[in-house]
């Protein structure tokens, strides 16, 4: 049966230009494809998008939908103009849990593909922001039919609603030479052990775990995520002085000067006068700017390890939050490790689920309640890493001072010892 | 579905990626020495070991139909091993361990429509939400404005000659989804929402509506005798919060939803601490299905930024180095009381200092 095409003159201006157009590929499925059911329900996604295009209004609303057994995980769209374009009248979206550091086989992606096209819209995004892979497009149906299929050879919903979310990281140590942890497994050692609260929404919202391999943070993890796991490493970072030189050497001292000694935010570098460069490994921050810009001679040292933050998160409801470090060093390396790691998170969850209003974030709570309500509600002890500067304002009880102070001499003590 | 058709799901989360990660990258985890820029879209990577590897990296339209997937998948059997990658802003990425490779990859890439570029010092792939094809409150298309804005700055995707990589984000409500960025276009709705009474008493889950807003102006209230909810006007600034779990408060408004444009998020550490974008630019009209006075004033601070900036600024150093003041005289934007922050902390954005440049 033929379809009969909406006519989209104004999508059809989104097909012009160099920048592959993605109205283009809607028009493939609706065309080229050889099942009615995708001509149709892509004809009828055009028709309303060229709708909203015409009247600059969207016409989706939510509703609940979900597989068996899962409270999340689908984003359900119902179309409010589903009597004109009744063929994509339900368009829902899955979110689906990709590999951790977003690797893929091509053999993979068509099999998923295949399943994709026999159960939905054909349509489909690498990745949403919040790192999932979304099949956008399927029917009420479709969506438990589709999950089955692919949950069987090995992908999993991500969360959708106040849950623990689908997490990130960056491809990091599988190709980058400033990797300093182990990406992929604290993306899946985190993420994993939630899956209960991945599936089934009941936190009091959102709650994303993101990692980055060092402070270059290309997966963003500062600012959008709950907890934010950051490579870095604490001992002095390693020179490759006969680099430098080269580098000096192609660039001009003046280029190395302006670009790099100059660039160092805590003054941390200089130049001497042969050639080669000195760091003082004390005032260095690991920014990674130095790092960056001379790859071939400056590297992270041996002792790697990892920082985390909490709280990050965009503007709802009270503003921009960044993530405040609340490890400023932890190893990585046995598996106790990652469980102390997989621990803290929960723990933090758990005092945030008791905690936390509805729908205010992590980060929302520890504006509220304060960061040492906070740091005492989870057992965490307060150090000085964790703030830009001390208290600024004089309104504040002290009379538990001695005791912070001594426990703090104390705590002192005891690691010296630790480390002696 | 028939009780006896329902199956336990296998909670198996987040799969394993070893057995998708390219054979190279298998082989030397954490071993990386160093990498190289030979020319935009093309890195090279070098490992201890002494093995090497040529990513080549490529913008796609990102909303991919299965046709486009199957070729992305074609070009990846035959140059790369079968093996890919996909980066934050959803570019697609090929590994390859011959150099040989690299060229036909590029121009199998070409020929197919996708566009190689991307790293380094370029504009980089704007990473979006949504929008009309997939949100319940998007005040425009990301996707639209997506494909519009990189068509235009195509050039600037394949050749990298900005100081400091430029990352673009779109978000179709204030809301943000999309992220910070050095440039970010978003839509703010500037009226509040319209109610319609007669509906919310069925729909609405009212307390949780109450509570989502930031600004409490939501209150309970009877209306033609039903239970309804009305807004304080003065105080709602317009965020479509109230929306998603009230359906009936209705955000979307074809002629008040504007674009505005902010500048200057950072999420690096490099350099200086992260930092959040600012807004700059505000009535922006939300013009499909090119909008192209966003466009033209996103060209206009990126040419700025790269005549002016010096190499290594991101957006927001450069900024911080000529100041605001010039920021908007060096791309003709106006300065208005509405870049006054308001919200909490607002003081911290105040200028305490003498610090003037004349
Ligand atoms: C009506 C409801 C909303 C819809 C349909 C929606 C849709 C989306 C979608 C599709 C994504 C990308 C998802 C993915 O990667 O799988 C996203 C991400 C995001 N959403 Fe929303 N969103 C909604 C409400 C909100 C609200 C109320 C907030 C409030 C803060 C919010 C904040 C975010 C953020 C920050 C991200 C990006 C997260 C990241 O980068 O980690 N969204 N949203
Ligand atoms: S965050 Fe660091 S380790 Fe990860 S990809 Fe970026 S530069 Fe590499
Ligand atoms: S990493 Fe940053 S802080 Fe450390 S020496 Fe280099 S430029 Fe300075
Ligand atoms: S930015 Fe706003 S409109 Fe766009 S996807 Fe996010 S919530 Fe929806
Ligand atoms: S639009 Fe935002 S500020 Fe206005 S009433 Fe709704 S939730 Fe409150």
């Amino acid at each position: 049966m033929a379809i009969e095409k909406h006519h989209t003159p104004m999508l059809d201006q989104l097909e012009t230009g160099p920048w592959p157009s993605f109205i283009s590929g809607i028009k493939r499925l609706r065309d080229q494809h050889p099942e009615e059911r995708i001509n149709s329900m892509t004809n009828d996604l055009l028709g309303q998008l060229e709708h909203s295009y015409e009247t600059r209004k969207g016409y989706w609303k939510g509703g609940t939908v979900s597989v068996f057994g899962y409270g999340g995980g689908i984003i359900p769209r119902f179309s409010e103009v589903g009597t004109a374009f009744p063929k994509s009248k339900e368009f829902h979206t899955l979110r689906v849990q990709p590999p951790a550091g977003n690797h893929y086989s091509t053999k993979m992606l068509r099999q998923l593909a295949d399943s994709w096209e026999k159960h939905g819209s054909g349509l489909v995004t690498f990745h949403g922001q919040t790192g999932n892979i979304m099949f956008i497009g399927a029917d009420t149906p479709a969506t438990q039919h589709f999950f089955d299929e692919i949950n069987e050879y090995g992908w999993d919903l991500g969360g959708a609603g106040p849950c623990v979310r689908t997490a990130m990281s960056c491809v990091g140590a599988a190709r980058c030479e400033m990797s300093c942890t182990n990406e992929l497994k604290s993306h899946r050692a985190l993420v994993n052990n939630f899956t209960d609260d991945v599936h089934r929404p009941a936190l009091p919202y959102k709650f994303k775990f993101k990692v980055s391999g060092c402070p270059n943070d290309c997966q963003n993890a500062i600012e959008r995520s709950d907890f934010a796991v950051l490579g870095t490493w604490r001992d002095d970072m390693k020179v490759d002085q006969d680099e430098i030189k080269k580098y000096v050497k192609t660039k001009g001292r003046q280029y190395i000067i302006d670009n790099v000694i100059t660039r160092c935010p805590t003054n941390a570098l200089s130049l001497n006068d042969d050639d080669s460069i000195e760091v003082n490994n004390r005032d260095c921050v690991r920014c990674m700017h130095c790092l960056n810009v001379m790859p071939k001679a400056l590297h992270p040292g041996d002792d790697k390890g990892v920082t985390i933050l909490i709280g990050g998160k965009r503007t709802l409801k009270i503003g921009d939050l960044m993530g405040t470090v609340l490890v400023p060093f932890k190893k990585l390396e046995t598996e106790e490790d990652y469980e102390s790691m997989v621990e803290l998170a929960e723990t933090i969850i758990d005092f945030w689920a008791e905690n936390g209003l509805e729908h205010e974030r992590c980060g929302e709570m520890i504006e509220r309640i304060g960061l040492a309500n906070f740091l005492d509600g989870i057992g965490v002890e307060a150090d000085p890493n964790m703030l830009s500067h001390p208290r600024q304002s004089s309104y504040v009880r002290l009379d538990g001072w001695d005791d912070a102070a001594e426990q703090w001499f104390e705590r002192q003590a005891e690691q010296q010892a630790a480390a002696g | 579905m028939a009780a006896k058709d329902m199956r336990e799901p296998i909670e198996s989360g987040c799969p394993d990626p070893w057995q998708y990660m390219h054979p190279a990258m298998r082989k030397n985890f954490g071993q990386w020495k160093y990498h190289e820029h030979p020319r935009p879209g093309v890195l090279r990577h070098v490992a201890y070991s002494g093995d090497e590897i040529w990513t080549v990296k490529a913008g796609t339209q990102r909303i991919l139909d299965v046709f486009s997937l199957r070729k992305l998948c074609d070009i990846g059997d035959e140059f790369a091993d079968g093996f890919v990658h996909f980066t934050l802003r959803s570019n697609i990425e090929y590994m390859v361990t011959d150099e040989t490779r690299v060229q036909p990859l590029i121009n199998a890439l070409e020929e197919a429509g996708f566009v190689v570029g991307g790293t380094q010092n370029t504009v980089a792939m704007i990473s979006h939400t949504q929008g009309w094809l997939h949100c319940d409150i998007p005040g425009t298309d990301a996707s639209g404005v997506v494909k519009s804005m990189m068509d235009e700055l195509i050039d600037e995707f394949k050749n990298a000659n900005m100081p400091n990589r430029v990352h673009i984000t779109t978000s179709c409500c204030q809301i943000n989804c999309g992220g910070q960025g050095d440039i970010a276009i978003n839509i703010q709705h500037t009226k509040p929402p319209k109610i319609n009474h007669d509906l919310v008493a069925n729909v609405c889950e009212r307390p949780s509506v109450v509570a989502r807003c930031p600004v409490a102006a939501i209150r309970p209230a009877m209306v033609n005798g039903k239970p309804s909810l009305e807004v304080d006007e003065r105080k709602c600034i317009c965020c479509g919060a109230c929306y998603p779990p009230c359906p009936p408060m209705q955000i979307n408004d074809a002629e008040h939803s504007k674009l505005a444009i902010w500048v200057g998020g950072n999420h690096s550490n490099a350099r200086g601490k992260p930092t959040f974008q600012k807004l700059v630019a505000a009535g922006i009209p939300n013009n499909p299905p090119r909008w192209p006075e966003a466009t033209a004033i996103v060209k206009r601070i990126l040419k700025a930024y790269k005549e002016g900036a010096r190499d290594w600024e991101r957006v927001n150093e450069w900024i911080e180095r000529i100041g605001w003041p010039r920021f908007f005289e060096e791309v003709e934007l106006p300065f208005t009381k509405y870049h006054i922050d308001t919200w909490r902390g607002a003081r911290a954005s105040f200028n305490s200092s003498s610090y003037i440049r004349f």
